[in-house]
């Protein structure tokens, strides 16, 4: 049989109320089989011996006792973990952004990357918005959906949309300056081929269908007499 | 300025407050002077103030508080669904329901249909005047 699943565990003793169960004692204890586990053992309740312990190494006295009590920080067992994604949003949703430089934009949902961000692609031939990050809470995830298993997303993390970090350079006047800031300009290449690459599946899901393309590439705004609480998204 | 809708067994109304809003229901009994015992096939029969309910045209052929089967029987012989989906106040509902579950999408689309209608329509209108004024 395939890896088992466990079924999650039914409460044989049910609450009357809070405090008070269904069922007595002796009930639970004839419910819960103990008079057959101790049938099948001769009469007794099964035990195994006790794991002998294995001495401790003696432990010298400290050298040096701290004249105050220092205070232990308190155990802290959270884990980090990337933000809960909310149900509506899966890979390929269309998204309305809200915020930021594409407000009103609609775009395609990629997948969650390990800090919490969505990546996103316009897809950039469509509506000039690029593989970007954009936090869930500034997005409106629509009911529409892109077919998206022909993009591979892979080798898109947090550290490929970090700043780059410069090389110092020695401290020069003039020139030197000017020199530094046409290079910074420019989209290194290879990003631009990760763009189209991700588009090129991309744009073919959306040409099937009618309309989308054009859908995807209008921005969305609020006109007389819709009322954003009413509207199905 | 006449009544033409009268409150009477066998009356379909259509409930426009709480729980069962929207819902076609038929007046079974009437209670007292404010409130009617009222069915509906999709739901236990109950009493319902008449402020709760607006009396439509259409009326069935009952017995005072027919058993649930009786009505559903009374309701499919009177083809109450279909005279109400036909009836311009039935549509209305219909078209309103539709429009308030439209996707983003879906907006989008008629937007497109419409500005496309009113460019077909504008031609039309265009090539009218060019022929009176011509």
């Amino acid at each position: 049989m395939a890896p088992q699943q466990r079924k999650p565990h039914v409460c044989r003793n049910p609450d009357l109320i809070r405090g008070v169960g269904k069922y007595s004692r002796s009930k639970m204890y004839h419910k819960r089989g103990l008079w057959a586990i101790k049938a099948k053992n001769g009469g007794a309740f099964p035990k195994h011996e006790k794991q002998a312990v294995a001495a401790a190494p003696a432990e010298k006295p400290p050298k040096f006792y701290p004249a105050d009590d220092v205070k232990k920080p308190l155990v802290n067992k959270r884990k980090a973990r990337p933000t809960k994604l909310r149900a509506s949003i899966t890979p390929g949703t269309v998204l309305i952004i809200l915020a930021g430089r594409f407000k009103g934009k609609r775009v395609v949902f990629l997948k969650q990357l390990t800090s919490g961000l969505l990546l996103v692609t316009g897809p950039f031939k469509i509506n000039g918005v690029p593989l970007r990050r954009v936090n869930q809470s500034y997005v409106i995830a629509t009911s529409t959906k892109v077919d998206i298993s022909g993009v591979n997303v892979e080798k898109f993390d947090d550290k490929y949309f970090g700043k780059k970090v410069e090389k110092k350079k020695k401290k020069g006047e003039g020139e030197f300056f000017e020199a530094e800031k046409e290079e910074k300009n420019t989209l290194p290449q290879d990003k631009k081929d990760d763009q189209k690459s991700v588009d090129a599946a991309l744009i073919q899901s959306i040409e099937a269908v009618p309309d989308l393309k054009s859908y995807l590439g209008a921005r969305f705004s609020l006109k007389a007499g819709m009322k954003p609480h009413e509207l199905v998204f | 300025m006449p009544f033409k809708r009268y409150v009477e067994i066998g009356r379909i109304a259509l409930v426009n407050y709480g729980k069962d809003y929207g819902k076609l229901v038929v007046i079974v009994d009437v209670i007292d002077q404010n409130r009617a015992l009222v069915d509906a096939p999709d739901m236990v029969r109950g009493q319902m103030n008449f402020k709760r309910l607006t009396l439509t045209d259409i009326k069935i052929d009952i017995k005072r508080v027919p058993n649930k089967k009786t009505l559903v029987a009374a309701l499919e012989a009177a083809d109450v669904k279909n005279k109400w989906e036909s009836s311009s106040w039935g549509r209305k509902l219909i078209v309103q329901k539709k429009r308030a579950s439209l996707n983003d999408f879906d907006r989008f689309k008629i937007m497109l249909a419409k500005i496309k209608k009113a460019g077909v329509v504008r031609q039309e209108l265009a090539k009218l005047k060019k022929e009176t004024t011509g």
